[in-house]
């Protein structure tokens, strides 16, 4: 069973991306459960998505304590909000970030994908909602899912024009996170290197 | 077609399958999913009902009660406060055997407010007359929704049927669920036919006033008829299974609690979490099960008496409490051993996950963990130290 825990403020479309995310897995043939869990269930206010996969029917109905993998919708929370709390040793997280912004380093063999998802998403679907961008690369950091079943899901869930600004979107993630990795560039956002 | 689907859309996907000619309903977090699709559902024309909007929870349910009493299939849903507001309307429409159909998405009650999932809500109506079932996963949910309908129209039960889904959990998880196809659920799903309804052409009352010569007698058939539900529920569950090819609804789902020798008796979603749980207890060489009840009201319990009989220990894990008592589910069961002059079971109860308050596998295990120490009414689990 595989984990994954979206950090988002209620507004940001955490739990679209989490249903999105899931519907790709469910392309592939895999169980998915995707839920919501709010805070102080107002618009701004942090809050969390989940996704729980598996190859048979997700049973647990508890929240991602553990995650393999973080989503993190919005920097700002990594001020006040330890995301890495319970984050696995081996973990994959991938942060929306942009210049200027202190990213908390990981830990271990723990490893931390940077990436200015609003600006790509301004550029691409002319909104600053980063969320297929990231989900883009999720699929580029972490090889769970392939960018068809994504932009498959991504087709499902939009009417079409935003189907195909958001498929751009989730491509330049994906590719931004491809490159990064072949290329891997110190002291500019991309890839953090882990803490031994 | 199996989907990935939220909770929510899936009942309203359900529900458009069992062809309702009346829906109404006011939104309240978090059935509000529902009532939207369906809106929606009526708004595009894929479902030929009326959908009406109302001010009120209590208007809500008046307005079913109406048409159903009309011989209109109808449907209504609601959660926690507004469920408390339906509640003088949900007596009545027992009391009338109207076998109407409602989606309970289960949340705590006020005070203090919190809109968070536990299963308060809908056991203030356990004494309603209602026949309440009780998902585990939005498959059930589904499956449940087709056979409340056919249970609540059975002519030896003419009851109303409540399907009770976790809120958030099951309304706004979204998973895998097989929707099925309109002509096997019009197989399993005759078209609705109440025989004593309202008629402009053949007028009568529903619902009338009873003096003490004659209102026990409309009671006592009450009764009757829960009895009766005892019997139409698991056939109903068997006839969906030749339909459909699944099992699902019934009385309740026994866990691997054949060879147990501590078993989890409980409700909805968190089953799934005890399933867990059960199976890794397993691996450790711990005799352990869970009983999932589906059907809560009416309370089958000489059946759930003979599954648990031989078990030397019992909990009753919910997640309501009867203030000043105990969880209902556990008087309940504890009564269905009252029948046992020398019972040698320890039957303990366990209050968890109030307001939405994190059940984990841990916790769980913690309670296995605890049946082997005295028997008690009522421990809460999960409380903040100090």
């Amino acid at each position: 069973m595989k984990e994954i825990r979206i950090h988002a403020r209620a507004g940001q479309g955490a739990i679209t991306t989490a249903e999105i995310l899931g519907q790709a897995y469910f392309q592939e043939g895999k169980y998915a459960y995707a839920f919501p869990h709010f805070g102080a269930a107002r618009m701004g206010a942090p809050m969390n998505a989940f996704v729980r996969v598996d190859e048979r029917p997700i049973r647990l109905r508890s929240q991602v304590k553990n995650p393999d993998y973080l989503i993190v919708v919005d920097p700002t929370l990594l001020r006040g909000f330890n995301c890495y709390l319970g984050f696995q040793d081996n973990g994959v997280a991938v942060i929306n970030t942009k210049e200027g912004l202190e990213i908390p380093k990981p830990k271990g063999g723990q490893k931390a994908y940077l990436l200015p998802a609003n600006d790509i998403a301004m550029k691409t679907i002319g909104r600053a909602l980063g969320n297929t961008v990231l989900l883009g690369a999720f699929s580029a950091a972490s090889g769970e899912i392939s960018l068809d079943s994504l932009n498959r899901s991504i087709r499902d869930r939009f009417s079409a024009n935003m189907a195909d600004l958001n498929i751009e979107a989730a491509k330049q993630g994906y590719e931004f996170i491809k490159s990064r990795i072949q290329n891997p560039r110190q002291n500019e956002v991309g890839l953090a290197k882990s803490e031994k | 077609m199996r989907q990935f689907i939220e909770g929510s859309k899936a009942v309203a996907l359900a529900v458009k399958l069992c062809k309702p000619g009346v829906i109404s309903a006011y939104p309240i977090t978090p059935q509000t999913h529902i009532v939207e699709e369906l809106a929606q559902l009526v708004a595009d024309a894929e479902l030929k009902a009326e959908f009406v909007n109302v001010e009120s929870e209590h208007s809500a349910a008046s307005l079913v009660l109406g048409s159903t009493a009309c011989g209109v299939r109808s449907f209504t849903a609601t959660s926690s406060q507004g469920f408390l507001l339906m509640l003088e309307v949900l007596f009545n429409i027992a009391g009338m055997r109207l076998p109407l159909v409602m989606t309970c998405a289960n949340r705590s009650v006020s005070a203090p407010l919190n809109i968070w999932n536990d299963q308060q809500d809908s056991m203030t109506a356990r004494d309603s007359g209602w026949i309440q079932l009780f998902a585990e996963n939005n498959q059930e949910v589904v499956d449940l929704h087709l056979q409340a309908y056919k249970i609540a129209e059975d002519k030896d039960v003419l009851l109303p049927v409540m399907v009770c889904m976790d809120g958030f959990i099951l309304t706004h998880g979204a998973e895998v669920v097989d929707i099925p196809e309109q002509t096997l659920v019009d197989k399993f799903l005759p078209p609705f036919n109440l025989i004593n309804k309202l008629d402009i052409n053949n007028p009568k009352t529903l619902g009338a006033f009873a003096d003490p010569d004659y209102y026990m007698e409309a009671r006592f058939a009450m009764q009757v008829a829960n009895d009766n539900a005892l019997k139409v529920i698991p056939r109903v569950a068997g006839e969906f299974s030749k339909v459909f090819g699944r099992d699902s609804g019934g009385l309740f789902e026994g866990y691997r609690i054949e060879d147990a020798e501590q078993v989890i008796v409980s409700l909805g979603s968190l089953v799934g979490t005890i399933k867990e749980a059960v199976d890794e207890l397993r691996r450790e060489g711990k005799k352990a099960g869970v009983l999932k009840l589906i059907t809560y009201r009416p309370f089958p319990a000489s059946a759930i008496y003979q599954a648990l009989k031989n078990v030397p220990e019992i909990a009753v894990v919910e997640k309501a409490v009867s203030l000043g008592l105990s969880g209902p589910l556990y008087a309940d069961l504890k009564s269905s051993f009252s029948c046992s002059a020398k019972r040698t079971n320890k039957i303990s109860g366990f209050v968890i996950g109030l307001g939405g308050r994190d059940v984990t596998k841990d916790s769980i295990k913690e309670i296995f963990d605890l049946l082997s120490k005295e028997e008690k009414a009522c421990r809460f689990i999960g409380l903040k130290q100090g």
